[in-house]
């Protein structure tokens, strides 16, 4: 019987936001003990909720917005609302958490003792504020000769972009993916964000983390890996960015627009809000929609009778096919569309994720008990392993959950050490009533 | 001579078209060994589907073929022939991992089912690559990138609320399921080269969409924690946050969190502002809609004279979020990206020299190779076929003319 693939790997973690964090979730769901190690005396905003000391009024009168950084457990911020939020929930599990500010020196003196029984160090920061702290690579080295630590600031460690604060949808932007998937006919403020770079970041973070380790494991020498975020995700559009160099052409937005299929796009359903997919690539699948839709005159017309018609009139194929999307309801019409061999999906939202069967099946949802506010069910792993059936396994961490066991048992530190370090406001459960915002 | 992160793992490669090759190349670009089976005679179908070299459609001049297929090998086989299978297991029986991405079951009915790998290789990692997964009630169902990303991602929160929902750009859904199917294949690795068994990896598209940080997660969550059902945002006016035309384009600003809008108002040139009680924060302003909108037209006046890319550095100095909007070309003319590196002109008989993304990562110890380009197809099947096999030239010659490679 196998064991995680990571047991035995301990991941120091002083991530922010989404990136890092994502990064450090996937390496401890695979048996990595990972230790956030968090500051009491400055708050890292958007990391346990938009900021620490989020009221029960702010979560009131944003509860129509349904934006999720103001989501907490039936509505109720609680005691301490930093370790309630769905942002941070929703990658927390499996996690310890340690608090310790490394920007004071007593707090970077139990850093680097940290360091030095750890493995592995991943921090997603503005590259000057490492620099500042002196927990860069070579600060930290003379410690632990061993350590792999990646970095991962959004545009790398060199170059004019360097400490460019940003986001994932800046780095959208910068990468020209914010241009590429925006409405075909609208201007680009109103595409909305996304934040696929961040996911990616983790990821490959993770991956790197893997590859680093291996090489450990045969030579004994650890290394620095700096994964910047921008450069990472232009390699999901590797192919846009090579077609671009090689015809010396620039890429219009393309919204829901394929550069072959038609129709390809996203058609409204009866009900509020609701809409299905539809993707034909080729003569066989039109037909078979066709069929579908009862082979109406319209459908027969010479501007849609082959693919490359059917493209250069998509505009008005879309029109038409969603004056017959409109009244349906999108589960039973994506039934009828693929059991007749059509490429299709409903637009999934989150209350029909959860009521997949799909994902019920594979037993996507795992819940997880949180001793301040309860069960709920967490969407779980993203891969399957035969060798290591595999589950969460702890929920969410609390700010400051396992200080006793690091400073104690890992660390080492004398009970008069500890209180000392208590007295300096680095070990607590809470933050001071007025903490400091970072900038 | 400098090592590489993967030296001495050999993959063979059944996959096609996006998420597994994918896969296959991040762990060829840093060093893994990975023959690649084609089927002849036009071998894997991401050769066909473009865009082309001069729009031209050629086996050799796909663009997303030859970006996702670096540093890989590539054999031609016909795996419907009792031969052809032989030859894949023999191969088989030489490496650490095996990738594809067919349909559920493909595998089991050529013969080339985790079973049949193992009985020839017993710590065999079998990497599989599929829409829904290698079990439940959707395993068999069509699907795509479109469709994927709207069963199983955040496309229902991405766009704009009076339009239709939005999906990601090219292929980024089948792309990022390649990299968690990377990740998994050196979970398993991890384990094998330290004792442990190997096993089957099942990797469904849908799932690293269900999975996804890129928001869905968290909406899942606050599902989850409230009933709320996200929602696309609208179009509205957030005082000094988000995308806004300028000079030469738009750019996205981000005046958010404690003391930005201050900063903003300062950068936009409206110091006399900055004390005043109404701009305290951004919640405060929304409630004085004279005093945003007066504020919006000076930001759009300062914004009228200031290129995208001058207005983001001049925010950042300001220490906002700021990014311009570019398009593909402005990223790959800008001199940043060139200058650290981003990325890597290759050569290639059909296209000539190109300029590809480079590396996700920089690893310090064991850097990434300069890449050898795609293979043309079949490009290594007699040198592999002789080199691994033990196979002589003019059987292999043979094994082409029964339309077997």
């Amino acid at each position: 019987m196998n064991r995680l693939p990571l047991e035995g790997i301990r991941v120091v973690d002083v991530t922010v936001v989404w990136a890092g964090p994502h990064c450090t979730q996937l390496l401890a769901e695979w048996g990595a003990e990972v230790i956030r190690v968090e500051p009491l005396l400055h708050i890292q905003p958007s990391t346990r909720g938009a900021e620490q000391q989020v009221t029960q009024e702010m979560v009131d009168r944003n509860a129509d917005s349904r934006i999720p950084l103001y989501s907490y457990p039936n509505r109720i911020v609680g005691p301490r609302t930093f370790n309630r939020s769905a942002a941070f929930n929703s990658h927390a599990r499996n996690k310890r958490s340690m608090t310790c500010d490394v920007t004071t020196p007593e707090g970077l003196e139990v850093f680097r003792r940290l360091i030095a029984v750890s493995d592995v160090f991943v921090e997603n920061n503005v590259p000057e504020t490492i620099e500042k702290a002196a927990i860069r690579y070579e600060d930290l080295v003379p410690y632990n000769p061993r350590l792999i630590m990646l970095r991962m600031p959004a545009y790398g460690l060199s170059g004019p972009f360097k400490n460019y604060r940003s986001f994932g949808t800046h780095m959208e932007g910068m990468t020209g993916h914010h241009h590429l998937r925006s409405y075909p006919n609208l201007d680009p403020s109103m595409t909305g964000d996304a934040f696929t770079a961040d996911a990616a970041g983790g990821v490959m973070g993770a991956l790197a983390v893997m590859m680093a380790l291996r090489h450990r494991r045969r030579t004994g020498k650890g290394q620095l890996i700096e994964l910047a975020q921008a450069e990472n995700f232009m390699a999901y559009l590797g192919e846009i960015v090579l077609d671009t160099s090689m015809n010396a052409r620039n890429w219009p937005s393309q919204g829901n627009q394929h550069p072959t299929h038609a129709p390809h796009n996203v058609y409204p359903c009866a009900g509020e809000d609701r809409w299905i997919t539809i993707d034909v690539a080729t003569d066989g699948e039109w037909t078979a929609l066709r069929g579908v839709i009862g082979d109406p005159d319209w459908t027969r017309e010479a501007r849609f009778a082959d693919q490359l018609s059917r493209w250069q009139h998509h505009a008005e194929l879309d029109t038409l096919l969603a004056d017959w999307t409109c009244d349906k309801e999108p589960f039973a019409l994506w039934r009828r569309l693929t059991a007749a061999g059509v490429t299709a999906g409903p637009v999934q939202n989150e209350q029909d994720a959860y009521a997949c069967p799909q994902l019920d099946d594979r037993g996507f949802f795992e819940e997880l008990d949180h001793p301040e506010f309860g069960a709920f069910r967490y969407p779980g792993l993203n891969l399957r392993m035969s060798q290591v059936p595999n589950h969460l396994r702890r929920y969410p961490v609390r700010l400051g959950e396992d200080n006793d066991y690091l400073y104690r048992e890992i660390l080492g530190l004398s009970e008069d050490e500890r209180a000392e370090l208590e007295r300096q406001g680095h070990i607590a459960m809470d933050y001071p009533t007025a903490p400091v915002v970072a900038e | 001579m400098t090592p590489t992160a993967l030296e001495g793992v050999r993959i063979l490669d059944f996959s096609h078209q996006i998420a597994g090759p994918y896969c296959t190349k991040v762990l060829a670009d840093y060093g893994a060994d990975v023959i690649k089976i084609e089927r002849p005679p036009a071998g894997d179908p991401a050769r066909g589907m473009g865009p082309f070299f001069k729009d031209e459609p050629h086996l050799e001049g796909s663009a997303l073929f030859l970006h996702l297929n670096t540093n890989k090998q590539s054999v031609t086989l016909n795996l419907k022939t009792a031969l052809g299978r032989e030859l894949a297991l023999k191969l088989a029986a030489q490496v650490d991992i095996v990738v594809e991405n067919f349909r559920p079951g493909v595998m089991e009915r050529l013969g080339l089912g985790y079973e049949a790998l193992r009985a020839v290789n017993p710590k065999v990692i079998l990497t599989s690559i599929s829409n829904f997964g290698q079990s439940g009630p959707y395993r068999d169902l069509r699907a795509s990138e479109l469709t994927l990303y709207a069963m199983g991602g955040p496309m229902n929160i991405t766009g704009n609320r009076a339009y239709e929902p939005l999906k990601l750009g090219g292929n980024v859904v089948q792309y990022h399921a390649g990299g968690i199917a990377a990740f998994a294949t050196m979970l398993a690795l991890e384990l094998v080269e330290t004792g442990g068994e190997g096993g089957q990896i099942d990797i469904s598209i849908y799932e690293t969409q269900a999975g996804f940080r890129d928001r869905r997660v968290i909406y899942l969550t606050a599902h989850a924690y409230t009933g709320d059902i996200g929602r696309r945002p609208e179009t509205g006016i957030r005082p000094g946050v988000g995308v806004r035309p300028c000079l030469d384009g738009y750019v996205n600003i981000h005046a958010t969190g404690k003391g930005k809008l201050q900063s903003f108002l300062r950068m936009i040139g409206r110091d006399d502002l900055v004390a005043d009680p109404r701009v305290a924060t951004a919640m405060v302003l929304l409630q004085h809609p004279d005093l945003a909108e007066e504020i919006e037209a000076s930001y759009l006046g300062w914004l009228m004279q200031t290129t995208k890319r001058d207005a983001a550095a001049i925010a950042q100095q300001h220490k906002l979020l700021a990014a311009p909007i570019n398009t593909i070309s402005d990223v790959l003319s800008d001199p940043a990206f060139r200058a650290r590196g981003a990325f890597e002109v290759i050569d290639h008989p059909r296209t000539g020299p190109a300029t590809y993304t480079g590396r996700p990562f920089v690893m310090y110890e064991t850097p990434r190779l300069p890449a050898r380009r795609a293979p043309l197809v079949g490009e290594h099947t007699v040198e592999i076929l002789r080199d691994k096999l033990g196979y002589a030239e003019e059987e292999i010659g043979k094994l082409g003319m029964m339309g077997i490679v």
